[in-house]
């Protein structure tokens, strides 16, 4: 431990948390983390979804059938929304390491920089997720 | 957080290292990257989707072996990012280390199933 002595900031207030106005580029870095732990926490979810769509035409059925008739108690537009969650998640994740990829390779890290391509990330993964939102659920 | 740490006193649950991952994150991300747009491609190709087009996109042996990388580098990728997100919330270095083995049996448990999905194919 080179720097013990540097300050630590513990036991924040669910308030504080809530009134802290973090900056655009913030938002997306929270959210990149929250969208990573969403996709961790479903994972065995994603590896049933893989499962029953690849494993054969029967199990095809029963990942269909999971989108309309629901899975045991959970009702298909509940299991339509996790998707849509993770829909989401996917998105945001992806562009937002892009954007890290982005400006590692570019060193494109100037305060400026950093808010318009944080308020792209936020946009483009809000968009997309609205238009496979509404592929997902049927409107079009 | 002890201000030993070395021997008995040894944190067992920092990172030790700050490149690997920083470089691991990156390149995992990428082959994943990659992998999605593959994929992506492969279900726009013109042809009804069903199960037919589905199964067939995962039956070839070269994609056989991206899904295999992918799924290593996923679970790979997960465990740098989950165990950073126990090293900043989580302090008592118990409960830490108790949370990264889950995640360990976790990850590993999933990247099994998953394998185990694409070769019975």
């Amino acid at each position: 431990m080179a720097s013990s002595e540097r300050p630590v900031y513990r036991n924040l207030s669910l308030g504080q948390l809530v009134a802290y106005r973090l900056p655009m580029a913030g938002i997306v870095s929270i959210l990149h983390r929250v969208s990573g732990a969403l996709m961790f926490l479903l994972l065995p979810f994603i590896v049933w979804l893989f499962d029953t769509s690849l494993t054969s035409e029967i199990s095809y059925d029963r990942f269909a059938s999971a989108f309309i008739a629901g899975i045991g108690v959970l009702p298909g537009w509940f299991i339509k929304l996790v998707v849509w969650a993770l829909i989401w998640a996917y998105l945001h994740h992806f562009i937002a390491g892009v954007r890290h990829l982005w400006m590692d390779m570019t060193h494109s890290v100037s305060l400026q920089q950093g808010r318009s391509s944080a308020l792209f990330t936020l946009a483009a993964s809000l968009l997309l997720t609205v238009l496979l939102g509404a592929k997902l659920f049927g409107l079009f | 957080m002890p201000s030993t740490n070395y021997g008995s006193k040894r944190l067992v649950v920092g990172a030790h290292y700050g490149m690997r991952d920083w470089l691991s994150q990156r390149v995992t991300a990428t082959l994943m990257a990659l992998f999605t747009v593959v994929l992506i491609v492969q279900v726009l190709l013109p042809g009804p989707m069903g199960y037919d087009k589905w199964a067939g996109i995962f039956a070839a042996q070269w994609m056989k072996v991206l899904t295999f990388v992918v799924i290593v580098s996923l679970a790979w990728h997960a465990w740098v990012g989950m165990r950073d997100v126990w090293m900043d919330y989580v302090k008592p270095l118990g409960t830490r280390l108790a949370l990264q083995v889950a995640t360990i049996v976790w990850l590993v448990g999933c990247a099994g199933w998953a394998v185990q999905v694409l070769w019975r194919l």
